[in-house]
């Protein structure tokens, strides 16, 4: 596996093959409100749930599937969604990879992008719904379908970025 | 490709049982959260302290990087300016002659005001404001429009209280926490202000569209009395919100009111000055404006 030769015995420290995927998801989740951004519509992308899908696509099996409920916790502080939003929808989104990595046996790049564009996109759809529940249905859609098309288009590049990520939080010392 | 999850337990009683429990907790949790999302949407206070607490966290690194890159004014906008430019400096400088027409006429109606004012001996009551501060920063990942506000119960700042800056009403406070606040935006969906034409006093409710824009919707629908560049102020109605404080710019009719933009853009103000909420016991505490006193809080004076 290694190209400079394994050494024997030394894989990654456990701490760093645990903290690294979490506190990706975490910044990801807190980083739009530590930037002097002032938005007037929802643009930016979701970084947590993305880094959130991306890291389960990837290594299903790495996290038990409980684990949106905390995640989902610390995202619902810093989106301005009401508190349990993404604790009910993330959840329910890994429920839904844990399902579909069972379904579809080897899963390529298409089925992935599919995947988290899919998920990201019925994820921010609802959290926008159960936000403004008495506004109008079709507005307060077409408010977040351009972070949808724009987040979704991301999905590529945020798969590899936590592909890079997991292989720093595997690398032997 | 991602590898194929071993999800078969096999024959381990343990973990057979550990899975199916990951999997009860996971259920139980997300129907759990999504009522307690339900509830926080009807009750929304009872959960501000929590996220406005987690938000002290982050507010020093939004100080820091906020000295350091500036304020990044709506990136949207900027993107949409380019798409629109043709289209945008035609109106602008439609917009600028009409303007400079309409300025001339104000000026010449703000003298006459003066000397009718000095004639009755009226002085403009100022409006105290509770204390000054900046916008550090929004949410924009969510459908919710809320800004943090530097500053926080130290210097006095409560939930209610109306925020405006120099060019017009940015929102209210929604919580606030010991050195930050966070600020619900005027163009947030459930953001709805008491405005009136400042031309002629008409009535109307301003909705926030959550994309920067507002609707104005008038009590009378039957016909539609809005022009481009009606200017809208807050009326007072209702409390809250002071009156004569400005609050948007129309843009163009539609069919039931009209499109507006606000006058004060929250990525491209300053300073913001948190004022009293405007109520009918504020009202009734000034009568005379020699015998109020100043309040001796830390307040400064609003621009």
């Amino acid at each position: 596996m290694n190209q400079k030769g394994p050494r024997l015995g030394e894989p990654a420290s456990l701490w760093r093959m645990r903290i690294v995927p979490i506190a990706t998801v975490m910044v990801g989740s807190a980083l739009p409100l530590m930037l002097p951004l002032i938005a007037n519509s929802p643009v930016v992308p979701p970084l947590g749930l993305l880094f959130f899908l991306c890291w389960q696509l990837l290594r299903t099996e790495m996290w038990p599937v409980w684990i949106g409920l905390p995640l989902g916790l610390w995202d619902d502080l810093f989106s301005g969604s009401p508190i349990g939003t993404a604790v009910g929808l993330w959840t329910i989104a890994s429920i839904a990879i844990h399902y579909i990595s069972q379904r579809i046996y080897w899963r390529g790049f298409f089925h992935d992008w599919a995947i988290g564009a899919l998920l990201l996109g019925l994820v921010q759809a609802t959290a926008a719904l159960i936000t403004h529940p008495e506004a109008h249905t079709g507005r307060v859609l077409g408010l977040v379908a351009p972070q949808i098309i724009i987040s979704a288009l991301l999905v590529p590049l945020f798969l590899r970025l936590t592909g890079k990520f997991d292989n720093f939080r595997l690398k032997r010392r | 490709m991602a590898r194929p999850a071993h999800r078969r337990p096999g024959q381990s009683r343990k973990a057979q049982y550990s899975l199916f429990a990951a999997y009860v907790v996971a259920m139980t949790g997300a129907v759990a959260g999504l009522l307690l999302a339900v509830l926080s949407v009807a009750d929304p206070v009872g959960f501000a302290q929590l996220r406005v607490a987690s938000q002290e966290i982050t507010a020093p690194i939004a100080r820091g990087t906020r000295s350091v890159i500036g304020s990044i004014s709506g990136i949207d906008d900027t993107v949409g300016a380019y798409v629109s430019a043709g289209s945008q400096n035609r109106r602008l400088r439609r917009e600028l002659a009409d303007t400079r027409r309409q300025l001339v006429a104000t000026s010449s109606l703000q003298e006459e005001n003066r000397q009718l004012k000095a004639l009755l001996k009226l002085q403009e009551t100022t409006k105290e404001a509770v204390a000054n501060g900046y916008l550090l920063t929004s949410t924009s990942t969510s459908s919710k429009r809320i800004a943090l506000l530097s500053i926080g119960r130290n210097v006095g700042v409560v939930a209610g209280q109306p925020v405006r800056g120099a060019d017009g009403l940015i929102g209210r406070v929604l919580s606030s926490g010991p050195s930050v606040s966070q600020v619900l935006l005027l163009t947030d969906i459930d953001n709805i202000v008491p405005v009136r034409r400042a031309r002629d006093g008409l009535p109307a409710l301003a909705y926030g569209r959550g994309n920067g824009d507002l609707d104005i919707r008038t009590l009378n629908i039957a016909n539609n009395p809005f022009k481009p560049g009606d200017i809208l102020v807050t009326s007072g109605t209702g409390g809250l919100y002071p009156p004569n404080i400005p609050v948007a710019i129309v843009a163009r009719r539609q069919d039931d009111g009209a499109l507006a933009r606000p006058l004060a853009d929250p990525g491209k103000v300053d300073a913001v000055s948190v004022l009293r909420p405007y109520t009918p016991d504020n009202i009734e505490a000034q009568p005379l404006p020699a015998a109020a006193a100043p309040p001796a809080s830390v307040g400064t004076r609003a621009p």
